[in-house]
C-alpha cells in the first residue's frame, strides 16, 4: 500500500527530473550554473504559461488546441494596433490579452453551447485564429518597439527573468486554486464524471467557459512575452506550441481522460523537458536529437506509470 | 452480423430519406465542391481548364489518400498526430533509396513496409500498452521529427531519376494521383462497409465494451488498423515524394492537421464509430478547389487557412446540429 503511494506518477517524474539533472550536470560544468538555469527558466515562461492552464483544461476532460495560434494572433494585434493605429503600448498590451481572452471563450462557447468535442472544436479554431493571423500580417514582421517594454522578455527583477516571476505568480495562484477550493475540487469532479457532477449542482458549463478563456488569456500572455522577448512580431509565433504544452502536462501525469492531474506535476515536465533540452546541447547533442529523446520520455513515462497502477485504468 | 451500430429507427425509413440520413455529410460537401466549381468558373472560365482541374484534384491527392486511413482510426475511436512527420520520414526514405541507386520499385515500396511497421508499434502501444493514441502519437511525432532532421539536417534530396517520378505519370491519359485516389478510397468504402473486419472497426469505435462481448478481438483489431493506416501513409508518401523535382527531407508543415480535418469534415465523428471514407476523399477535393479558387478570385491566399477554419466550423456545428435532430426523432 505504501510502496503504491510511494510510486505515484509525480513521485516516478521528480526522480527522473532529478535524475536527468545528475547526469546533464556530470556532462558539462555549464550546466549548474546560476546563469544557465534562469536563462533556462526564460526560455520555459511562454510554453509554461499555456501549460499550467492546459491542465485545467484537460483534468476537465478537454483539449486546447488552439493556444499556438491566439499566441500568433496576439502577437500580429500587439504590432497592428500599436505600429499601424498608433495606440500606446500599454493599451495595445490591454487590448491584445482582450482578444485572447475573447479568442478563449469563443472556444468555450463552441465546446459547451454546441456541444462540439474539444479536439474538433479547437483544430477548427487553430486553422481560423491562424489564418486571421496570416490575413492580417502578410508575412510582414514589426520591429522597433520602445526599450521599457523589452523588460517584460528580457529584464531582471531581483536577479531573476522577469518572466519568471510572471510565471510563478500564474503557477502558485493556479496550484492554490485546483489544489484548494470548492471552485478547483470541481474542476476535478467536471472532469471524472461530468453527469454526476451537473447532478450534484455544479455549472460544468460556467467553470468549463471560464477555463477555456483562462487559456487564452495565457496564450496572449505569453505572445506579449514571446514578442518582448524576441523584439519582433511574425504570425507563425508560437506554431506547434500547443504541442509542447500538452507533452509538458500529460508527462506531469495529468490523465488525457481527464479528472486526474496535479500542477506540480506540470512544472515538474515543463522543467524536465527544459532540462533535458538545454543539458543534452550543452553535451553537444543537436537539439533535433533531443526532440527524439523527449518523445521517448513521454511513451516510456506513461507506459512505467501504466505498468504500476494496472488496477486504475484512469 | 450483430455489431452493426446503426440506430435501428433508420431501417424503417425510404430510400431517399434513407441516404441523406446516411450520407449527408458527403452529399452536403459534393454539393459545395460543385457550387464552388459553378461560381468561379463564371468568374473566371478558366478555373474549369483541364490544367487546372488536374492541379486541384492530382496535386492533392496525397492528403484524400492518407486521410482513407485516419478515418480509420478515428472511426475506431483513436487519433493520429504523427502521421505528417511520418510521411515526411518516408518520402526521405523513398528519395534516399531512389538517389543510391536502387530500383524505383523498392524506392516506392520499401515506405510503405517501413509505415506499416512504424504504426505496428504505435498500434501495441495503443492497445496493449493501454496508452491514450493521442499520447502514443504525440511522443510519436517528437521521434519522427527529431530523428529526421538530426539525420538529414533538412537537406534537399535532388538528382532523384527520371523514372522515379510516378504521380507525374498517366495511364489511360488520366494522372497517376487521381487513380490512386478513386481506386483506394472506393475499395476502402466498400472493404469497410461488407467485410467483417471493416464492420467491426464501426463497432469498436461505438460502443468498445459492446465490441468485445460481442467476440470481436479489439486489440488486435487496434494494432491491425494502426498498420493500415501505415500502408496509407506510404501510399500517399509515393504520390508525395514522386510529384516535385526534389524531397525536401523535414517534416510538411501542418500536414497532420490537414489530414486530421479532412477526415472530420468528411464527416468522420471525431467520437468514432461513424463516417466514410467517400467524405474525406471529397473533402481533401474541396480543400483544394477552396485554394485554387481564391486564386482564380484574386483574394490574397494569406487568408486560405481563416477560410478553412470557418469551413471546419461551420461544417461541424451543423454536424452537431443534425446529431441533435436525430436524436429527438428517435425519442418519439
Amino acid at each position: 500500500m505504501t510502496w503504491q503511494k510511494l510510486l505515484r506518477h509525480e513521485t516516478i517524474l521528480a526522480l527522473l527530473t532529478v535524475l536527468a539533472l545528475v547526469v546533464l550536470a556530470s556532462q558539462s560544468d555549464k550546466f549548474f550554473t546560476l546563469d544557465n538555469l534562469l536563462n533556462q527558466g526564460r526560455l520555459m515562461t511562454e510554453v509554461g504559461l499555456i501549460a499550467v492552464i492546459m491542465t485545467f483544461v484537460i483534468i476537465t476532460g478537454g483539449i486546447d488546441l488552439s493556444v499556438g495560434s491566439i499566441l500568433g494572433l496576439v502577437a500580429v494585434l500587439l504590432g497592428v494596433f500599436w505600429k499601424n493605429m498608433g495606440l500606446p503600448l500599454p493599451v495595445a498590451i490591454g487590448l491584445g490579452l482582450m482578444v485572447g481572452t475573447l479568442a478563449g471563450l469563443i472556444n468555450g462557447l463552441i465546446i459547451t453551447r454546441f456541444r462540439v468535442p474539444p479536439l474538433i472544436a479547437t483544430l477548427g479554431t487553430l486553422a481560423l485564429y491562424r489564418g486571421i493571423a496570416e490575413g492580417i500580417s502578410e508575412a510582414r514582421s514589426v520591429r522597433g518597439y520602445p526599450d521599457w517594454f523589452f523588460v517584460l522578455g528580457q529584464g531582471q527583477f531581483w536577479g531573476v527573468p522577469v518572466q519568471l516571476w510572471i510565471l510563478g505568480v500564474v503557477t502558485l495562484v493556479a496550484a492554490i486554486i485546483l489544489g484548494t477550493t470548492v471552485w478547483g475540487r470541481g474542476v476535478y469532479a467536471v472532469g471524472h464524471n461530468e453527469t454526476a457532477a451537473r447532478f450534484s449542482g455544479l455549472q460544468a458549463d460556467r467553470i468549463k467557459l471560464a477555463i477555456y478563456a483562462a487559456s487564452g488569456f495565457a496564450a496572449a500572455l505569453a505572445a506579449v512575452i514571446f514578442v518582448s522577448r524576441v523584439s519582433t512580431t511574425r504570425s507563425d509565433m508560437g506554431t506547434g506550441i500547443e504541442l509542447d504544452a500538452i507533452t509538458a502536462v500529460v508527462l506531469g501525469g495529468t490523465s488525457i481522460f481527464g479528472g486526474r492531474g496535479t500542477i506540480i506535476g506540470t512544472i515538474l515536465g515543463l522543467i524536465l523537458i527544459q532540462a533535458l533540452k538545454n543539458g543534452l546541447s550543452l553535451a553537444g547533442i543537436k537539439s533535433d536529437g533531443t526532440i527524439v529523446l523527449i518523445g521517448a520520455v513521454l511513451i516510456l513515462t506513461i507506459l512505467l506509470s501504466n505498468l504500476f497502477h494496472r488496477n486504475g485504468n484512469r | 452480423m450483430t455489431t452493426d451500430h446503426a440506430p435501428a429507427f433508420v431501417a424503417k425509413r425510404t430510400g431517399l430519406v434513407r441516404f441523406i440520413s446516411t450520407y449527408g455529410q458527403e452529399v452536403v460537401i459534393a454539393g459545395a465542391i460543385i457550387a464552388l466549381f459553378v461560381l468561379v468558373s463564371m468568374v473566371s472560365p478558366r478555373f474549369l481548364s483541364a490544367n487546372n482541374l488536374n492541379t486541384i484534384i492530382s496535386g492533392n491527392a496525397y492528403i484524400a489518400v492518407a486521410a482513407i486511413g485516419m478515418s480509420m482510426i478515428i472511426i475506431t475511436g483513436h487519433i493520429d498526430v504523427s502521421v505528417g512527420a511520418l510521411i515526411g520520414v518516408l518520402a526521405t526514405i523513398s528519395g534516399t533509396l531512389a538517389t543510391a541507386g536502387y530500383p524505383v520499385w523498392i524506392a516506392w515500396t520499401l515506405p510503405i513496409l517501413i509505415g506499416v511497421g512504424i504504426n505496428a508499434i504505435v498500434g501495441a502501444l495503443v492497445a496493449y500498452g493501454r496508452i491514450p493514441s493521442i499520447v502514443v502519437t504525440l511522443g510519436m511525432l517528437s521521434i519522427l521529427r527529431g530523428g529526421l532532421v538530426s539525420i538529414t539536417g533538412g537537406a534537399w534530396i535532388n538528382d532523384l531519376p527520371p523514372d522515379f517520378h510516378l504521380a507525374q505519370q498517366r495511364l489511360l491519359d488520366i494522372p497517376i494521383p487521381i487513380w490512386f485516389m478513386v481506386v483506394l478510397t472506393v475499395g476502402a468504402f466498400l472493404w469497410m462497409r461488407h467485410t467483417a473486419f471493416g464492420r467491426s472497426l464501426f463497432a469498436i469505435g461505438g460502443n468498445i465494451e459492446a465490441a468485445r462481448a460481442s467476440g470481436i478481438p479489439v486489440e488486435r483489431r487496434v494494432v491491425q488498423v494502426f498498420m493500415i493506416h501505415g500502408a496509407f501513409a506510404g501510399l500517399a508518401t509515393v504520390l508525395f515524394a514522386t510529384q516535385l523535382r526534389i524531397i525536401q527531407s523535414t517534416v510538411p508543415p501542418n500536414l497532420e492537421l490537414t489530414i486530421i480535418t479532412a477526415a472530420v469534415i468528411g464527416g468522420v465523428s471525431i467520437l468514432g464509430g461513424t463516417g466514410t471514407v467517400i467524405g474525406s476523399t471529397l473533402a481533401a477535393i474541396l480543400f483544394s478547389a477552396i485554394g485554387s479558387a481564391m486564386i482564380f478570385i484574386n483574394v490574397s491566399p494569406y487568408w486560405l487557412r481563416a477560410v478553412i477554419g470557418v469551413l471546419i466550423l461551420i461544417t461541424v456545428l451543423i454536424d452537431m446540429a443534425r446529431r441533435v435532430r436525430e436524436q429527438r426523432s428517435a425519442k418519439r
